[in-house]
């Protein structure tokens, strides 16, 4: 850490706590499980998702991929295509326009956000098998396909390093993860853990596992002259894509307009910049008209990452009463050079139970590879598989419940930040869900339980998910008609983004729903940090609420200049809004509304732009949502087939914004994880490196009867450290849900199993 | 070697020169400009394209548009009547049974399908009919309760 960032550190943990948002308590519209806004657009076919624009002489682009790992094209041959009906351009690294290697994700910065940092398409060599190794434009989509396919390649192969399996040997630790050291240690863990009473020893295993968001990447670019850029794109951060086709294309931010309106679904996908949207940028450039690229199925899994293999060894040392004397959590992760992500798995460990001593460490293997990236629960869903499994066999150990174990290992400040926790509400969270799902009832006993062919088990498993917040910005503008606009260049994949911050809108502006819009998705827009990381709306609603909180002191100056004003003499801290206008707290019939203020000011509207604060508050706590994931599963005695057959997550997540979005929210994320623990895996040729199962018929998403009803229930406790008392909710529901299903398993079949995904030849 | 095509479309006639390997998803797209029916595989796996065709609903990425010659095509865009929503929207929309809403049109004209074979499906019934429609978002239980609270209001 430099001196400056202690310092920093160190002044954030003096600072004072501001006083808890007032909404929390008056809140009306927030905590209501409204429609979403965007409902009506997405029953009838009127959302338009990026392939669907259709600027006028658009025309199609093919991308060609590499078959090997690594090496040079030795010879393009690109007579056939050129040759081929429709064909406008065959880009190859010859004409690709210069282009400047793009920069990776800089998590102090946070504005550049590569996922790779290859030079795209500026030589002949070749880094992974699916590389984009040269690009077709067509007057149609067919031709274009048609084309790419007449593209031969000769190549120059070097012996890729590609097997995770082969050079494990090879780890090295990385200089940092995510701007967190590597390697914690508190105390001699090994040692405590050789003279505990009770051990657990274990290692976990993971696949690759891919997003497959339903929509596949897709853009549309086009020019005006030789320094505009409009770019439609299926991003998860216009703005991010914005500075970094900026950056890449050597233009100025302002000249580059990226629009997201709708996003077919996301999960860290669609978040790093990709080759697909440079390419099809350049493209644009070189044919002067706006092209589509919209990458296949199999596209998407050649070029857009997934989530990196995972081997994790979790070792808990523990006296005879179940408190922790050793907890060691070390994961060995895949990353190339060119992406340097080291998946955050071991984060979970390093804040969530109380031991005597501790070691995290992380390890990563450079291996000639796609770029991995953030997926869902980036780390913490891998993570909490480990973690969350090793304490399940240490509860066997013990022979005690897993939730009083729980119990025994809860830390009364965070054990490696050694702050606060600004609200963590854990054991309540497992004693709700523990009473809705009847936990009391469930057999200690692995194997005790059966129904006909079928053995049937319990599992539990905490589920955890820090509470991030960056600084942003947003927009209000106050019409004459006392309606209001909040802009800012958030993205909706879908979560619900849209109509949660409506419903905070409203109530900080003390306006009915209808009279007020939210415009998001467009890097022209005021900044928002990207939706990733559940931090998107919490960052929203702070920007929103400074913005509001600076209307409001505007609207009061104007105000004041009216001598007769009911408000006369009031400070902003005495006013509250409600009922269309600004009101005194203490004598509620006195006030006035926005339309009269605006009225008397002679102003046609009002318009202010905020920013939030530096979020302080993640240094001086430990903040983050918990929850608690329990499962009933059944497996085949005879075929070892694995079925959820019940669901519940009990969340511990602050404030809930909207029930209704909030809870399809988690249960997508214990879909998700359902499929992680059972069906979803990359399957990569540990020759080639090419992905062998780059299709939904090969790589297995769990489909509608996979799944079983999901019950959700909240806390509903307010974080005082946040407005409204909420945190972002995207990730949690997967974290846990691994470790709960094979908890399960194992007190279904007395099998243990700690390789993902749990397939049937395991448990025969 | 362009052929003719002509069908009805949303209770629209259309005709248009077409290449005989333009798959109905794209003529769909990039011909009639309906992009209400969603791409995800292209290879009959994810249901994002589902349409009806004469009646019966079909993954509109699996056959050409040439075999929907002189044939009836309704899409997601012709469901609601003079602006008012068909029952399987109205109950997709009430009860949240959508997130991103990219595989939303193919998953009702799937569950519309579901219905019109049997009116009273079970929940298990309702999950078997429709699990040739991905959905990464939403966990799924919203979209069975869509289905159920239209066969309790009589059918789509
Ligand atoms: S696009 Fe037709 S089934 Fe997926
Ligand atoms: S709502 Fe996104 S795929 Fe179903």
């Amino acid at each position: 850490m430099s001196i400056m960032q202690t310092l920093v550190q160190t002044a954030a943990r003096f600072k004072p706590d501001a006083d808890p948002d007032p909404l929390i308590a008056s809140k009306k519209y927030v905590g209501r499980a409204l429609d979403r806004v965007d409902g009506r657009l997405k029953v009838t076919g009127g959302a338009r998702f990026t392939a669907e624009y259709a600027p006028d002489d658009m025309v199609y682009a093919a991308p060609v991929f590499s078959t090997i790992a690594k090496g040079k094209v030795r010879r393009l041959d690109t007579a056939a295509a050129e040759s081929s009906p429709g064909v406008i351009a065959v880009i190859t690294p010859k004409n690709m326009p210069r282009l400047v290697t793009p920069s990776l994700t800089d998590f102090a910065k946070l504005d550049k956000i590569a996922a790779s940092n290859l030079p795209v398409l500026q030589d002949d060599s070749v880094h992974w098998n699916g590389q984009v190794i040269a690009v077709v434009i067509a007057e149609t989509h067919e031709q274009a396909q048609e084309a790419a396919a007449r593209v031969r390649a000769d190549y120059d192969a070097d012996e890729g390093m590609v097997s995770f399996e082969r050079n494990k040997d090879k780890a090295i630790m990385p200089k940092d993860v995510l701007g967190e050291p590597p390697e914690i240690k508190i105390g001699d863990a090994e040692k405590n853990l050789k003279s505990a009473p009770v051990q657990v020893d274990a290692t976990y295993r993971s696949p690759y596992y891919n997003h497959s968001a339903i929509e596949p990447h897709a853009t549309i670019a086009y020019w005006e002259g030789d320094d505009r850029l409009y770019v439609f794109d299926s991003t998860q951060w216009v703005e991010g894509y914005r500075n970094s086709l900026a950056h890449v294309f050597a233009l100025n931010r302002e000249n580059i307009r990226v629009m997201a309106p709708f996003v077919g679904g996301g999960f860290g996908g669609k978040a790093g910049f990709w080759w697909n949207t440079i390419l099809c940028a350049a493209a644009a450039k070189m044919v002067g008209r706006p092209v589509k690229l919209a990458l296949s199925r199999e596209g998407v899994f050649r070029i857009v990452g997934g989530r990196t293999v995972a081997e994790q060894r979790v070792a808990l040392g523990a006296t005879r009463e179940g408190k922790l004397t050793a907890l060691i959590h070390t994961g060995l992760t895949v990353t190339p050079d060119h992406a340097r992500y080291a998946e955050q798995c071991t984060f979970p460990t390093r804040h969530l139970y109380a031991t005597e001593a501790l070691h995290v460490a992380q390890y990563v293997v450079n291996l000639d590879m796609v770029a991995n990236t953030w997926m869902r629960a980036p780390g913490e869903s891998i993570g909490t598989f480990a973690v969350e499994s090793a304490l399940d066999e240490l509860a066997v150990e013990l022979r005690m419940d897993p939730i009083e174990l729980r119990r025994k290992v809860e830390p009364a400040r965070d054990p490696t930040k050694d702050t606060e926790f600004s609200s963590r509400n854990l054991i309540e969270a497992y004693e709700r869900g523990a009473a809705e799902f009847n936990w009391s009832s469930r057999n200690l006993q692995p194997r005790s339980r059966r129904d006909g062919a079928w053995l049937v088990g319990h599992g539990v498993a905490t589920a955890y998910y820090p509470a991030l917040r960056f600084p942003g910005g947003a927009r209000v503008r106050l019409e004459a008609d006392g309606t209001a606009i909040v802009q800012a260049a958030a993205n909706e994949m879908g979560m619900g983004v849209a109509t949660g911050q409506l419903q905070h809108a409203a109530d900080r502006l003390g306006l009915p729903l209808h009279c007020v819009e939210f415009d998001y998705g467009d890097s022209h827009l005021p900044t928002s940090p990207m939706a990733g990381g559940s931090c998107q709306t919490l960052s929203i609603l702070a920007a929103t609420r400074a913005t509001v909180e600076k209307l409001h002191r505007e609207l009061l100056k104007l105000e004041q200049k009216d001598s007769a004003s009911p408000l006369k003499g009031a400070k902003y801290e005495d006013l509250v809004a409600r009922d269309n206008g600004l009101f005194l707290a203490s004598e509620p019939s006195r006030g006035v509304s926005y339309v009269e203020i605006l009225r008397k000011a002679g102003k046609p509207y009002l318009e202010v732009e905020g920013v939030s604060s530096a979020p302080m508050e993640m240094m001086k706590y430990s903040m983050a949502s918990y929850g608690a994931q329990f499962c009933e599963v059944r497996v085949n005695e005879t075929t070892g087939e694995v079925r959820v057959a019940r669901w519940l997550g009990s969340f511990d997540c602050g404030t809930v914004l909207n029930p209704k979005t909030a809870m399809s929210q988690l249960r997508g994320g214990i879909v998700m994880g359902i499929g992680m623990a059972l069906t979803e895996e990359m399957l990569v040729d540990g020759r080639s490196g090419r992905i062998m199962n780059r299709s939904l018929a090969g790589y297995h998403v769990p489909v509608n009867l996979d799944v079983p009803r999901i019950d959700v229930l909240f806390n509903d406790i307010p974080d005082p450290q946040t407005a409204l008392g909420a945190h972002g909710i995207g990730e949690i529901g997967i974290t846990g849900v691994a470790a709960a299903i094979a908890n399960a398993v194992y007190n279904a079949t007395g099998k243990r199993v700690r390789d993902l995904p749990i397939t049937l030849d395991k448990l025969l | 070697m362009k052929q003719t095509l002509t069908l009805t479309i949303n209770g629209k006639s259309y005709s248009d020169e077409v290449e005989p390997r333009l798959l109905l998803i794209h003529y769909l797209r990039e011909v009639a400009g309906l992009t209400g029916p969603h791409i995800g595989c292209e290879t009959s796996i994810c249901g994002a394209c589902t349409v009806m065709l004469d009646g019966m609903a079909v993954k509109s990425c699996t056959m050409f548009a040439v075999q929907a010659e002189g044939r009836s095509v309704l899409t997601i865009e012709g469901l609601a009547q003079n602006g008012k929503l068909d029952p399987l929207q109205e109950a997709f929309w009430n009860e949240h049974a959508l997130q991103c809403g990219f595989c939303t049109p193919g998953m009702i004209m799937t569950a519309r399908q579901l219905l019109a074979d049997n009116p009273s499906p079970s929940e298990q019934e309702i999950r078997h009919g429709l699990e040739g429609n991905l959905c990464r978002c939403t966990g799924y239980q919203h979209i069975v309760n869509a289905v159920k609270a239209v066969a309790k209001a009589g059918g789509a």
